[in-house]
């Protein structure tokens, strides 16, 4: 009964900024067959409660990502630059507001 | 210089992740025991959610009020999300949605037996609420922290919504309860049918339970079937007794010694004849559930036809 078309519509990743002031967060992902749709979705599947004022839809194909198994030399960089934090630094007692 | 990852050595960042009761993501290394087991057990639980509408979107059309039937209506479709969230983590794990289905439509791949049975009458959709979503939750609010990623924050979506789900379910039986005896005679009854399958969603006893070992070891589950099963019982007597209903087991008894409920065992050859495929409604939900599948197949593919065409106009 079908005209051949099989495939599975392509996956998008979601991002709803829940108020105003906040980032947009990742919240999952759904199929859709074109962007505008997977907006319309999005509306459906994860904002029933008014969870969100503003949604980014994104192709997951579209998201590059650091590999798990590359994690450490990845961020090697910072992991030795301690002087980056405030913590690093010693200021006497007395010193206010610092 | 190639450096060769030692199996052995990813396996053991694996262990130490689960015994810090951190989370796995999906592009973790994992053993592939664990990702079958994560895949067979978030399917299980969308195909639960999907067929779940079943039941309850049976009074739809017969809803007493139009308040009555845009809560049902609101409350099936947060069922359908709830099968959508689950579905989307599943697909983290390296299976399409397509598959997904598929396994469900063919009965290769399992869903809750309770929705096997019939909801006979109104009081049905506030028995279900009540308790179906009841033990539901009972189940989900452990595996919010569950030791997979994508899965644990799925559960956390649904928990916030379920607890809408008991709530109208209960308030529904306390109408018909304030009602009329026919009313109440009706409420009974459907307990009556509801308690014992109730019981049965926290799966097989300890002792029966295949799965329960391995999936504590691995964070996937955080309490056995059995805990589960009591901490329902516990909260639930009370609730019957405000609502004014018995419960249908004469050994429902309080153990002081234990601070605990002692109840009656379910009838596990009903419980294994539903599961294995013989239930009351077993036939209707899956062959229902292939119907929309197939009767929906154009809709999905015009629309693939109308993106693809869009795209094609827009790069002339
Ligand atoms: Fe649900
Ligand atoms: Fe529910």
């Amino acid at each position: 009964m079908s005209s051949g078309v099989k495939a599975e519509w392509p996956l998008y990743e979601v991002f709803v900024r829940g108020k105003r002031g906040l980032n947009h967060v990742h919240v999952g992902s759904l199929h859709a067959p074109d962007d505008q749709m997977a907006l319309l979705h999005a509306r459906d599947v994860y904002t029933r409660r008014n969870e969100g004022v503003s949604i980014w839809v994104v192709r997951s194909t579209n998201v590059l990502a650091s590999s798990p198994s590359e994690k450490d030399p990845l961020f090697a960089p910072s992991g030795d630059k301690v002087y980056r934090h405030p913590t690093f630094y010693e200021i006497a007692d007395n010193v206010p507001h610092m | 210089m190639t450096q060769v990852v030692d199996e052995r050595e990813l396996e053991a960042s694996f262990e130490r992740t689960i015994a810090h009761n951190d989370r796995i993501e999906p592009r973790d290394w994992m053993p592939d025991a664990y990702r079958n087991s994560l895949i067979r057990q978030i399917a299980q639980h969308a195909h639960s959610e999907i067929i779940g509408m079943q039941p309850e979107a049976n009074w739809i059309t017969r809803a007493p009020s139009l308040r009555r039937k845009a809560i049902l209506l609101a409350k099936v479709q947060d069922e359908a999300g709830h099968g959508l969230y689950l579905y989307s983590a599943c697909e983290t794990l390296g299976v399409s949605r397509d598959d997904l289905t598929r396994r469900l439509i063919e009965g290769r791949q399992k869903y809750s037996s309770i929705f096997n049975y019939p909801t006979l009458s109104y009081a049905d959709v506030g028995t279900i609420g009540w308790l179906v979503d009841g033990a539901a939750i009972c189940n989900q609010v452990p595996l919010c922290r569950t030791s997979y990623g994508p899965y644990g924050r799925a559960m956390i979506r649904i928990c916030k919504e379920e607890s809408f789900h008991q709530r109208q379910g209960y308030e529904l039986l306390t109408t018909m309860m304030r009602g009329t005896d026919e009313q109440r005679a009706l409420v009974q009854e459907s307990v009556d049918r509801f308690w014992w399958p109730a019981l049965m969603m926290f799966g097989p006893s300890d002792e029966q339970s295949a799965n329960t070992e391995q999936s504590m070891a691995w964070g996937i589950k955080r309490h056995t079937n059995d805990e589960l099963r009591q901490r329902f019982v516990d909260m639930t007597v009370p609730q019957a007794q405000a609502l004014g209903v018995t419960l249908p087991d004469p050994d429902l008894v309080w153990n002081e010694e234990r601070g605990a409920y002692d109840f009656g065992t379910p009838d596990w050859d009903e419980f294994w004849a539903v599961v294995k495929g013989d239930g009351p409604c077993n036939a209707q939900r899956v062959a229902h559930r292939r119907r929309a599948w197939d009767e929906g197949a154009w809709v999905r593919e015009a629309a693939t036809a109308f993106a693809a065409s869009q795209q094609t106009s827009e790069v002339r």
